[in-house]
């Protein structure tokens, strides 16, 4: 890597901005996300932010089992992160719909829709879990934005 | 055009000195929020990282008139605002006859390039973001410019040189007091944030912004806090003096404010758009017209 990539490389670990999307959870996790931002954890101090809108957003966090009437909100909020992104599932809904499996107006698990990066699992999860999921999504999303070439692999 | 204007627009108090100071002051405001939440706040290089990463993002293809205004407002923000800050009269020489005239125009301009940038990107919340702030603009621009008429006329000039360091006469004081309260308006800050309430309206104008142009909007945020707090700062410190001491307390007084509005934004909740017109048309407007009159009668009696 050049002193450009490697400067956008640490420029991405060190800014990630969050949009959070709810698709019809209990509430649990949201309060964990946001219990983050509190003076307790501060993740300001990581760079973290949350964001209004998901065009300024680099990592995606999603709660809730992915119900029938937000399905096509987490497709059109995904498109409408910028690339590179990364996606973080906040809880146990949606990696496996949890206690809300089987119900005929849940779609999930969330992976079967959209790619998912980092799973935390927990019921709600602890905030210092939630952290550290987003920081490995952080890591993830700056990884992907190094082009192939210059990482040293064989070009195709 | 000779030397020193160069030196200015480019150097110092623009360009070279500018960008590194805006983001400098944006992570202050950031910070000095933070310590007063008990909280650490962001490391000194947030501002830079954020920019960085932003000029890094992939953005969607745009395509036809809009997509070019919607690249050319941030671009014109920047422009105008560093073509303000050479007009700062930090070193108390050179500038023209009506330069105040100038340097207020070319202070608007962000204001109304982030009006037009959310009617131009179509979005509901740039569209309800962009009424908020013309409503806030048209409120807070009537003080501000009172205040610098008010100055002007004590001293019988447009003429930035003029203005610059502290006068005996009180109407100088109470036009920088006039200024001082259009601040928080004009950086959308607490109470006065209503435009980018991102609680309500998600980002406001800037919603369908992303990656490079949204970087731009955030460096002309920063170029926004040196150039106001910059311009008051020349108001009030004192003409003469070594140029390095001069250069070292403008900076000094100019991050004071920094540290003394984002105080006054952690402390206030956001002012619905109806109070926050009150507090400019009912209250501060009655001390800008009562210290305008003033001044034009002092001027009339001497």
């Amino acid at each position: 890597m050049n002193i450009f990539s490697r400067l956008m490389h640490r420029a991405r670990v060190k800014s990630p901005r969050l949009f959070h999307l709810n698709t019809g959870s209990c509430n649990g996790c949201d309060i964990e996300l946001v219990t983050c931002l509190s003076p307790r954890y501060d993740v300001e101090q990581l760079g973290i932010h949350l964001e209004g809108s998901p065009r300024h957003a680099d990592i995606l966090c999603i709660t809730g089992p992915v119900t029938r009437n937000t399905l096509e909100a987490v497709k059109a909020t995904y498109a409408q992160v910028c690339e590179p992104k990364a996606v973080v599932a906040l809880g146990s809904c949606p990696a496996s719909c949890n206690v809300f499996a089987g119900s005929p107006v849940i779609e999930g698990p969330l992976a079967k829709h959209i790619p998912v990066d980092v799973y935390v699992p927990g019921c709600p999860p602890h905030p210092d879990a939630i952290i550290n999921g987003i920081a490995r999504a952080a890591q993830i999303l700056a990884d992907r934005g190094v082009p192939e070439k210059a990482k040293g692999e064989p070009q195709q | 055009m000779n030397a020193m204007a160069l030196i200015r627009l480019f150097l110092f108090p623009g360009l070279l000195f500018a960008i590194p100071a805006g983001w400098f002051f944006v992570w202050g405001e950031h910070k000095a929020v933070a310590r007063m939440q008990r909280r650490i706040g962001p490391p000194l290089l947030q501002p830079f990282y954020d920019f960085v990463k932003l000029l890094g993002k992939r953005t969607p293809s745009r395509h036809g008139i809009e997509a070019d205004l919607l690249r050319l407002y941030p671009v014109l923000s920047v422009l105008s605002l560093i073509a303000a800050l050479a007009l700062l009269p930090v070193f108390p020489t050179g500038g023209f006859s009506g330069d105040g005239i100038l340097f207020v125009a070319l202070l608007e301009m962000p204001s109304i390039c982030f009006i037009l940038a959310g009617f131009t990107s179509g979005s509901i919340y740039g569209q309800i973001g962009s009424i908020r702030e013309a409503v806030l603009s048209v409120a807070s621009n009537l003080v501000f410019l009172l205040a610098i008429v008010t100055i002007a006329v004590t001293e019988s000039t447009f003429r930035m040189t003029d203005f610059a360091g502290p006068s005996l006469n009180p109407g100088h004081w109470i036009g920088v007091l006039g200024i001082l309260l259009c601040i928080p308006a004009k950086l959308r800050l607490n109470p006065f944030s209503t435009s980018n309430a991102e609680q309500e309206i998600y980002s406001g104008p800037l919603t369908e912004y992303a990656g490079a142009a949204l970087g731009m909007w955030e460096l002309a945020h920063g170029l926004e806090w040196v150039a106001l707090t910059g311009f008051v700062a020349t108001l009030i410190l004192p003409v003469g003096g070594p140029w390095w001491l001069h250069a070292v307390l403008f900076v000094a007084v100019s991050f004071l404010q920094v540290l003394l509005l984002s105080g006054i934004s952690a402390a206030t909740a956001r002012f619905t758009l109806q109070r926050s017109i009150q507090f400019y048309w009912r209250w501060a407007v009655v001390l800008a017209v009562l210290a305008m009159s003033s001044a034009i009668y002092m001027r009339f009696r001497l």
